[in-house]
């Protein structure tokens, strides 16, 4: 009886993967070798099961993979995926540069008001990414909040050109992904225990030095998981691109859509995830083999 | 405001409409149709008189109508696509063919658009034309005598297409919708090319003449420049005849001092037609029958095209129309520029894909 539980609470996360992505990512891989066509669904070969075995090999042998040369031959693919490497990139360390001095001091606080500030990190989480993503559309715009207070204390005379650009989706990302950053190096150092840094200083380590080869040692699991967090959404985030980004802002997640509405080419498109999440697979191997070697180091 | 306070009493009255009637019968129809783009107050009357209570829905492009209907199932039994996707998509057996004895009230349309909806659905067996309309110049009266002299008559795509005189209006600000089936025929027009031309060729200079004026353009989008015009915070828009109208008209109710005008080019525009269809999968098709013929009443159709200021095909409701509408001719231009009108057909796969391609790299320069 005992085993029969174990095997059902073992084999429930496994059903759960394959249905909710092993099923999924299985049809978008059969899509990206498809082609298209004018019809519903736009792309061929369909299936068809009443012709049982045969009609299934005559369906697989139709199967290309032009898709792929064609988006590897097309520099417009490649250069979507490394601007898209580059934003998501420059933002994670953004996001870390304010995140790890924000968790710090709430791990440093007093036991009391931790909770608060814990509390204060979540609390945007209430409101709609989606408005408070908008939100930020009133205050970059060139008669927006922030350039009108800019005018008014008389630091510059022209508004700021932000809204539409780069930059903005960097403060986009930014400002959606900090709490992904924030709670798991927050959970590190608060369990830390703080006696090591003063062993350190005793032994007469500078504080700066303490930082490094203490805190900062231990708190790494904490950086590297809020990274993933941040970077891995952020690659091929959409909807700030969309919204406060300019025309020109080129993300493989704008390249993907308009190969799904504009070219009405699903084949393409499921192509362009598939290669996405190729992309992203390999940063993730590479941290789980790091672990597992901390791991076996700290044994 | 206006606006939205009539839409807020418009869906309190669906609502109770809706519940006063679901008891007696549970007839529904679901409706698909283009963000401000009806009366309201239609919707509410329909229910009223017919007690089919209706679910209706907005988009604001055709490729998200499009993507939707080609997965299927989507749930609605009357969508509103544009004639060049609508004939594509009677092509991928998207829709059922219109059960005409139902449709008694088909003698109100118009002959002379029915015959150039042909076009896009030979025999007009799968829908019927809602409006119509010009992709244009929509402009800042004051903004642009300002810049280009007192004398300067907005009549040409010159405006947009040489690089003097956009480049003269760019920091006032030009935008230009977001449609690469639009805008690409009209690169092609001023060219003097065919603007239905599918030759690669020629749709690489339409994009080189884009991309040359690219840096003059602030935005591409499809909807936002309806504020940015009325708000006086653009000079110029390449954009849709109606929408251009509804900032004229928002500009006057702000009375800011900010005066909005469209004009129809003197080299020619795009006429396109946008139409009520019903989808092969669709479980309400009586009710969707009922909803066309309805439509089709001369005095809704005119109630509508007094709302939104687009043109519609129902000749019946001409005479009901109010004078700022039928005798604007922003709205139905005169013979002589109907003339000048060129009208597109649809893509194949391949020409996609260029249209596409080339816009990319006008918009993002890859």
């Amino acid at each position: 009886m005992g085993s029969f539980f174990k095997r059902i609470t073992i084999g429930l996360p496994y059903f759960w993967l394959c249905i909710l992505f092993l099923l999924p990512f299985l049809i978008v891989l059969r899509v990206a070798f498809s082609e298209p066509v004018l019809a519903m669904p736009p792309f061929a070969p369909q299936f068809d099961l009443s012709e049982g075995w045969q009609g299934f090999v005559q369906s697989v042998s139709q199967f290309t993979t032009y898709n792929f040369q064609f988006v590897f031959e097309d520099s417009l693919y490649t250069n979507a995926y490394l601007s898209s490497l580059r934003i998501a990139l420059i933002s994670t360390l953004l996001t870390l540069a304010i995140g790890f001095p924000l968790a710090y001091g709430m791990a440093r606080s007093p036991m009391t008001i931790r909770p608060i500030l814990l509390m204060l990190v979540i609390l945007p989480f209430w409101t709609s990414f989606l408005i408070r993503v908008y939100a930020w559309i009133g205050i970059l715009k060139p008669e927006g909040l922030m350039n009108q207070f800019l005018m008014s204390v008389g630091i510059i005379s022209t508004p700021l050109r932000i809204y539409n650009t780069e930059i903005a989706v960097y403060i986009g990302i930014v400002y959606s992904y900090l709490p992904f950053m924030v709670l798991p190096i927050y959970a590190t150092l608060e369990k830390m225990d703080y006696s090591f840094v003063e062993a350190a200083r005793d032994l007469g380590c500078s504080s700066i030095g303490a930082f490094w080869k203490i805190t900062a040692r231990l708190a790494l699991p904490g950086v590297l998981a809020g990274c993933f967090l941040v970077f891995i959404p952020a690659i091929g985030e959409f909807v700030i691109p969309e919204l406060l980004g300019g025309s020109q802002t080129l993300m493989i997640g704008k390249t993907l859509w308009s190969e799904f509405f504009n070219n009405r080419d699903w084949p393409v498109a499921s192509t362009v995830a598939i290669i996405l999440l190729a992309i992203l697979v390999v940063p993730i191997v590479l941290f789980q083999n790091a672990q597992a070697r901390a791991t076996e180091a700290n044994r | 405001m206006v606006r939205v306070k009539t839409l807020l009493t418009s869906v309190a009255l669906i609502s109770i409409a809706a519940a006063s009637t679901a008891i007696a019968q549970d007839r529904s129809v679901n409706v698909y149709n283009w963000s401000d783009y009806i009366d309201e107050e239609i919707l509410t009357e329909f229910t009223k008189e017919t007690g089919i209570k209706i679910t209706y829905d907005v988009f604001d492009s055709n490729e998200i109508l499009e993507t939707k209907l080609l997965a299927g199932k989507t749930g609605y039994d009357v969508v509103v696509p544009t004639g060049t996707f609508l004939a594509r998509q009677i092509q991928a057996g998207v829709f059922q063919k219109l059960d005409k004895s139902k449709l008694d009230n088909l003698k109100n349309m118009d002959p002379a658009i029915s015959e150039r909806m042909e076009k896009y659905d030979p025999g007009n067996d799968y829908a019927i034309n809602y409006m119509w309309g010009t992709t244009g110049l929509g402009y800042n009266v004051d903004k642009v005598k300002e810049i280009l002299g007192e004398d300067y008559t907005v009549d040409s795509w010159d405006m947009v297409f040489n690089p003097e005189i956009s480049g003269k209006l760019k920091d006032c600000g030009i935008y230009m919708l977001d449609a690469p089936t639009e805008i690409i025929p009209a690169a092609l027009n001023y060219l003097g090319k065919d603007p239905d031309s599918k030759e690669p060729a020629d749709i690489d200079a339409a994009q080189e003449l884009l991309s040359s004026i690219r840096p003059n353009i602030r935005k591409f989008h499809s909807s936002e420049y309806i504020n940015a015009l009325a708000n006086g915070d653009i000079c110029l828009a390449v954009g849709w005849s109606g929408d251009v109208l509804q900032a004229r008209d928002r500009a006057a109710e702000a009375d800011a001092g900010v005066t909005v005008e469209y004009a129809i080019p003197k080299q020619g525009a795009l006429m396109w037609f946008d139409n009520m269809a019903i989808p092969a999968d669709a479980e309400n098709v009586e009710e969707a029958h009922e909803f066309l013929n309805y439509i089709m009443r001369p005095d809704v159709m005119a109630k509508a095209s007094n709302y939104v200021y687009y043109a519609n095909g129902n000749a019946a409701s001409k005479p009901l129309l109010a004078e700022d509408v039928i005798g604007d001719p922003a709205i139905y231009p005169s013979e002589e520029t109907v003339q000048r009108l060129y009208t597109v057909s649809p893509n194949d796969q391949r020409t996609d894909r260029i249209y596409t391609r080339a816009w990319t790299k006008v918009v993002t320069g890859q």
